[in-house]
């Protein structure tokens, strides 16, 4: 199973009496966009929170790229190369569109106090490529010309853009997206689209969280299905329209 | 404001005639000051030891957000090492030992000389400053680590316990072992001696500093001591801010889960912003030490706290001038009105209708909450970025709108 960008399998959760989750797993492959998709309390999003690190497992597997990581804190998971967004964006809201984005490179840089306050080469030289590389990642998203305004004031679909720009600013081997087109126009989710398949272009693998299952059918790769903490199916978008399980999920089983 | 920034990112220029003009005048203040009394200049002494603390406190609550009500502590942790390390105090310790551990006592006067028996620890400037700055940090990360879990108004009133804990103890620790000698306090610390030079001035000099065949009074000497430390603390603090760290504890401020995710380790740095903010009012206590030539509990008091809190909101919490202004208002106001009010009324009514000390309490509060309502970002507030983008975006964007 070496050719798995993430192996997650066994993954109970329990939050007191409720059994949010209840032996889940998931493999991607590397450079596809893996959808996963639910009804309304699924377990979606504690699924994710699992993986990112948020929320401790009571059991459960973690590979990613070949090695065991261990979900403990979300900066070590951030660090072992998943970065994540927000179902309700998390930005650093006072912060400029830049500075947010070079926030994500403080996993990957290492100035401490010293180099802080005496600037001295490498700091300099490390700092500059901060700057420069979030200024790439903006251009990449497409806010570029937004660096230097503050990110509460950013209209909502830049917010979301930004929010994606800083994940990739960690050098993710993995991008964890969680509803990232909730609450978009259909411009706007065309223009996600886009952005998405340009990001996967790059070599990138997706995890995505999403209600809109048109959008979902279209872009993704392959699709896993919860419900009620449960993986009810997995597979190709085209197998998953089709299969009974998640029709009944959706559509409700009485005929 | 607007003709003086500081804006060292944006209008460079302006920012460094701004700061050459205030450095002009900081430095010729003392001289005119003292032709009119030293307690001019011992007034501003004092501003300059505030400025220092509220900066420190600016990295914890400004740039960090961490509420702390007890920062005053760290100015108390630095000024009694200095009591302990550099005054007769330590004659005192020792002889309080005899009871208890007298091999202990043996131990250190073998160590130290028969000396210290009598004369107590005198430990160079030199020692003092850095082992209060790293005491400092120490009992900074000390706070911090319980308190990591903690936001808001919990953290708050845990800090405010710490806060407390430290003054009761300075209040309590004379027995068994005197080590703070309780209420009475550390008289007798020794003044700062750089290079030689008392800045207390020799015995006989009535206390004037001599650099060279240059005289200064005491207190000029001390002032001069102070602005460059506090110039060094803007520095360092600037420095910070604008740096991967600073960018760490800013986004910790706004979103702490978010933080988290993008790989910051929220304990680490939270620790380490404790301890740096601490490490600075460590330096101002065994400054306020040496200057004062006394400490007591009293000096450490839960209303000093806030006091440093008020000039850090009231200035503009997070911005480096604004403390700055914060720390000039807050702590020279009260003494100017001290030395005002009550002549002022003499010569108008004949007589004090309302004492200076009243009348100050009324105006402090008075202003706090007009600052808040009207300014509740602060008085000199951290100019929004919109205000201020950079010369490049500035030009793509009126291309944009010349397109358009």
């Amino acid at each position: 199973m070496n050719n798995l960008l993430l192996n997650i399998s066994g993954v109970n959760k329990r939050f007191g009496g409720l059994q949010a989750l209840t032996d889940v797993g998931i493999q991607i492959r590397p450079g596809q966009i893996h959808g996963l998709i639910g009804p309304n309390g699924a377990g979606k999003t504690t699924f994710f929170n699992v993986i990112t690190g948020l929320y401790q497992p009571d059991t459960g597997t973690f590979e990613l790229a070949g090695k065991p990581y261990s979900p403990s804190a979300p900066h070590a998971v951030a660090k072992a190369g998943i970065a994540r967004t927000f179902q309700n964006i998390r930005l650093f809201g006072e912060m400029t569109a830049l500075e947010n984005v070079m926030v994500g490179r403080h996993v990957r840089t290492r100035q401490g106090v010293f180099g802080a306050i005496f600037r001295h080469k490498a700091a300099r030289i490390e700092e500059a490529a901060i700057r420069t590389r979030a200024q790439e990642l903006l251009d990449f998203v497409g806010i570029g010309q937004f660096a230097n305004r503050t990110a509460r004031y950013l209209s909502y679909g830049d917010q979301r853009r930004l929010e994606i720009a800083r994940a990739l600013a960690t050098e993710p081997k993995l991008l964890a997206l969680d509803e990232p087109a909730a609450g978009m126009n259909a411009t706007e989710k065309l223009a996600l689209r886009e952005l998405l398949v340009k990001i996967q272009q790059e070599g990138k693998t997706v995890l995505l969280i999403e209600h809109d299952v048109k959008l979902m059918m279209g872009l993704c790769d392959r699709i896993s299905v919860l419900e009620y903490g449960k993986l009810i199916a997995e597979g190709l978008p085209a197998e998953i329209q089709k299969n009974d399980a998640v029709i009944k999920a959706y559509l409700g089983g009485a005929h | 404001m607007a003709l003086l920034t500081f804006d060292t990112a944006h209008k460079p220029k302006q920012a460094y005639a701004s700061m050459a003009i205030l450095l002009a005048l900081m430095l010729v203040f003392p001289f005119v000051a003292s032709q009119f009394g030293n307690s001019w200049v011992r007034i501003l002494d004092m501003a300059l030891l505030y400025i220092m603390l509220a900066l420190g406190l600016n990295i914890v609550v400004g740039f960090a957000g961490l509420l702390d009500l007890g920062y005053i502590a760290f100015f108390a942790v630095g000024a009694y090492l200095t009591g302990l390390l550099a005054s007769p105090q330590f004659a005192a310790l020792l002889e309080s030992l005899i009871n208890y551990h007298p091999e202990l006592q043996d131990a250190i006067v073998a160590t130290f000389g028969e000396d210290v028996r009598t004369n107590g620890i005198h430990l160079s400037v030199w020692f003092i400053v850095p082992l209060a700055a790293i005491m400092a940090g120490i009992f900074g990360a000390l706070l911090g680590a319980p308190t990591l879990k903690l936001r808001g108004d919990y953290l708050a009133i845990v800090t405010l316990g710490f806060g407390e804990i430290i003054r009761i103890f300075m209040n309590n620790l004379n027995d068994p072992i005197n080590f703070t000698n309780g209420p009475q306090g550390i008289n007798l610390i020794d003044p700062i001696r750089i290079f030689g030079v008392s800045l207390a001035g020799e015995a006989g000099s009535r206390a004037t500093v001599f650099i060279g065949g240059f005289g200064m009074p005491s207190v000029n000497a001390y002032y001069f001591l102070f602005l460059l430390l506090c110039i060094v603390t803007i520095f360092m603090t600037s420095r910070l801010q604008h740096s991967r760290l600073g960018r760490a504890w800013v986004a910790i401020r706004e979103d702490e889960i978010a933080a988290k995710a993008m790989g910051i380790n929220t304990r680490n740095v939270k620790l380490l912003a404790f301890s740096m903010g601490a490490s600075f009012g460590g330096v101002a206590g065994a400054m306020f030490a040496s200057f004062q030539g006394f400490v007591s509990p009293e000096s450490f008091s839960l209303t000093e706290s806030i006091s440093v809190l008020a000039m850090v909101v009231l200035g503009g919490i997070g911005h480096i001038p604004g403390v700055v202004l914060g720390g000039v208002l807050l702590a020279a106001l009260p003494e100017v009105l001290r030395h005002v009010v009550e002549p002022t009324q003499q010569a108008l009514f004949g007589k004090v209708l309302i004492e200076a000390e009243v009348l100050r309490q009324l105006l402090y509060g008075l202003a706090l909450v007009l600052i808040m309502l009207n300014r509740p970002a602060g008085l000199w507030p951290s100019p929004l970025k919109e205000d201020r983008p950079l010369a490049a975006t500035d030009k793509d964007e009126k291309e944009e709108n010349a397109a358009a």
